[in-house]
């Protein structure tokens, strides 16, 4: 449907796009993610004709966008707008009416309403049909929007930012109906900020940095790949979201750089809460021993840290026992967390390091009877790095 | 209710309305004619064109005259009703041609002026915005101030002023193809500017011609004739007819270039049309008139608020309101105080725009 071979564009001698290939079928649901200013917005442009490219060739069906008067690429595509302002106050019913424009002559001021209707009525915007657009909220407006390219009757639809207005439950709801319509067998190309809705709803994503892309694929192989960090300049881990069971991508802070290492011994919440204090004040954190599916072991694993799991209920065996011990060895300083009794693995650990006992969070009953061995006891966060301090070598 | 029914039924009670003013308007006057007569002798006066033919005209300079063929229309005038004579000739030959060409001129400005404020997407916009009114005062301040020959020579000279201040300042504003409204809003001002001070030292220049020249520039439907009607209308109706046609693209234009584009709007060439259109359209109203603000501002406006922003609506309600107030406004020009209908347009728009302001319905718009 959409197809672009070696795509160049240059707005006012700055290069926006370089080489850009790609295409999208119908019935295929594509992201294009990318930091601000990647060129993801001059791309749709490129493609509904608005601008013309440099050099390489943008394919509607196999017809150059280029040759098609703009009254026959309208009727193919269909483009949602970041915004529209609307300089005089039309209603609702009136702007999607607008998306009729392609399809009819000038002359010919009869009303759609059948196509019309429907398209309010998909886009569950019937109700707002007598309102100004101008007092519609940007939620409404969006869906609105998207009624005007329904309109349109098109085979394919850009969306600009199509999410970056509304609240999380008008996300769901617009970038869900997409998904619908893609299902009905048409093509979308949407410029998404939110990674994460990125990866919920979409059959592929493109990731544009540069104007060039850098990553294309199934969501969950872009969102692990290098250049994605790269692309948008920051650290980023990856999760998965359990609710949705769809990638999930946390930007990281930049954090300060530390030589140091520290081992965790113990899961659970108050273990997590240790390995996302230890990582974010710099340090390098290894886990181990926790069972697997520990919210520690995946927070460690998620951050890309080393972690020892050993299966639920189970002691560690001689080989997991023998890893710990080494990471533990390896490590400056050595933090037990978690509530009340000390956690199992720790007697993996042997009684040679200097130990913190860590109670984090509000889990379990405030500890703690001593385990021995331990130098220091904390609380919080703030004293959990200061003990650690005091325990590095200089 | 749907668009096509909506408009019919507004346009047919503005046009009722237009009847109804034009009428009323011809009763008024040094002498009162009452109702029955004026109906008569309006109705005697109506003429449709039945035939063309040339005849020669003279055009000349400073006293060497040439010979030039001119468009001679022949009318057929289907009622010959009972009106007596004194009345027939007031009514046809005097209150008439003033009063349709008051109509016709209104009509051009409100239609010019709806069209501005949608290309512009801004309600402050009327039609002398691209400097028709400023080129359109040089043609026929210079004129009076170095007088030639010629028919209509004022008319046709305020005209090819006004559509080369206009062109010069589409040129100006475009570049690479491509014309963007805002640096057209900002050369038409400077355009304006420029011309203003031409007219300035013109009117220095004019001399005997000092007083002429001004009550031309405050607008001025006093030596209206059945010629002046003959040139305006045609040319207004046909033109009213385009913009009409281009409605549509205009109500999506409003969502911006962008969006227009998207929507498969051709939109330099859309721009290029509606900038012509109206500009001629305007010439063609100023040419005849004068200068006359305020109608092309506010009549659109208020419809606005009426009628809505679709202009497959706003444009016919626009030309025929402005129509029915410059009748009224020149009514009162004429019977009242003699002074130039400019002067009462502004006037009495001026205190009325003020009145939308404080209503804060302006900014709704």
């Amino acid at each position: 449907m959409i197809r672009l071979d070696g795509v160049a564009l240059s707005l006012g001698g700055t290069a926006v796009l370089e080489d850009v290939s790609l295409s999208v079928e119908r019935g295929e649901f594509v992201a294009l993610i990318g930091p601000n200013g990647a060129g993801k917005t001059s791309l749709l442009r490129t493609i509904n004709g608005i601008l013309e490219p440099d050099a390489g060739a943008v394919d509607l069906d196999g017809d150059r966008v280029a040759d098609l008067s703009s009254k026959a690429v309208s009727r193919r595509v269909a483009t949602v707008p970041q915004d529209t302002h609307v300089g005089f106050s039309f209603t609702a019913e009136q702007l999607v009416e607008m998306g009729r424009t392609p399809h009819r002559s000038r002359l010919d001021w009869r009303d759609d309403e059948g196509t019309v209707e429907a398209a309010m009525e998909r886009t569950e915007t019937l109700g707002l049909r007598e309102r100004s657009v101008d007092s519609l909220s940007g939620g409404e407006r969006q869906r609105v929007l998207l009624a005007r390219a329904l309109a349109q009757e098109p085979d394919a639809l850009l969306l600009d930012e199509p999410t970056s207005s509304l609240d999380i439950n008008h996300q769901v709801q617009v970038l869900g109906l997409v998904a619908d319509l893609v299902r009905e067998g048409r093509a979308a190309l949407a410029a998404i900020h939110d990674l994460d809705l990125a990866a919920r709803f979409c059959d592929r994503l493109l990731l544009l940095s540069d104007g060039r892309i850098r990553a294309r694929g199934p969501p969950e192989q872009v969102l692990a790949d290098e250049s994605l960090a790269d692309a948008f300049g920051t650290e980023t881990a990856v999760s998965r979201n359990h609710v949705t069971g769809t990638p999930r991508v946390a930007a990281l802070e930049e954090r300060p750089e530390h030589s140091g290492t520290v081992h965790v011994v113990g899961g659970g919440a108050g273990g997590a809460a240790a390995v996302r204090a230890l990582w974010r004040a710099g340090y390098e954190v290894t886990v181990g021993p926790v069972s697997g599916g520990d919210v520690a072991a995946s927070v460690a694993t998620n951050l890309g840290q080393q972690t020892v799991t050993v299966p639920a209920f189970e002691g560690p065996d001689r080989r997991e026992r023998e890893r710990v011990r080494e990471l533990a060895r390896a490590a400056d300083a050595l933090v037990v967390a978690g509530p009340g009794e000390t956690p199992a693995g720790a007697a993996a650990i042997g009684d040679e390091e200097t130990r913190i006992r860590a109670h984090l969070g509000e889990t379990g009953p405030r500890a703690a009877r001593g385990d021995g061995g331990e130098t220091a006891r904390v609380e919080s966060e703030a004293e959990l790095l200061a003990a650690v301090r005091d325990a590095l070598p200089d | 209710m749907r668009i096509v029914v909506r408009t019919a039924l507004w346009s047919g009670a503005l046009f009722a309305a237009l009847v109804g003013t034009v009428l009323a308007s011809t009763m008024v006057g040094s002498v009162n004619l009452d109702p029955w007569t004026v109906t008569r002798a309006v109705l005697n006066t109506l003429a449709y064109p039945s035939g063309v033919g040339m005849e020669s005209g003279q055009v000349g300079v400073e006293g060497r005259a040439i010979q030039v063929p001119v468009p001679d229309v022949s009318y057929t005038r289907p009622f010959a009703l009972d009106v007596g004579q004194t009345e027939q000739t007031i009514v046809q030959k005097i209150r008439l041609p003033r009063i349709v060409l008051g109509a016709v001129v209104g009509f051009a400005l409100g239609t010019a002026g709806a069209v501005m404020q949608g290309f512009f997407r801004n309600p402050m916009a009327d039609p002398s915005i691209i400097g028709v009114s400023s080129g359109a005062a040089v043609g026929a301040v210079a004129t009076i101030a170095f007088p030639v020959t010629m028919p209509f020579g004022l008319q046709t000279a305020a005209f090819v002023g006004a559509v080369l201040a206009a062109f010069g300042v589409y040129f100006v504003a475009s570049e690479n193809g491509r014309t963007p409204v805002a640096t057209l809003l900002l050369a038409g001002l400077a355009v304006q500017t420029f011309l203003g001070a031409l007219v300035s030292y013109l009117l220095l220049q004019a001399g005997e011609g000092l007083e002429e020249a001004i009550l031309w520039l405050m607008g001025n439907l006093r030596y209206s004739t059945w010629g002046h009607v003959e040139a305006t209308l045609p040319l207004s109706v046909l033109l009213f007819a385009v913009l009409l046609a281009y409605a549509r693209d205009l109500n999506v234009m409003l969502l911006g270039e962008e969006d227009a584009l998207a929507l498969g709007i051709e939109v330099e060439r859309t721009k290029r049309l509606l900038l012509a259109a109206t500009a001629l359209i305007t010439a063609a109203a100023v040419a005849v008139a004068g200068i006359i603000g305020f109608v092309g501002l506010i009549i659109p406006h208020v419809m606005r608020l009426v009628v809505g922003p679709d202009h497959r609506i706003l444009i016919p309600t626009s030309a025929l309101a402005g129509a029915t107030f410059l009748v009224l406004a020149d009514t009162v020009a004429r019977a009242g105080t003699a002074m130039p209908v400019g002067i009462v347009t502004a006037a009495v728009g001026a205190p009325f725009f003020l009145f939308l302001l404080r209503r804060r319905e302006v900014h709704a718009l």
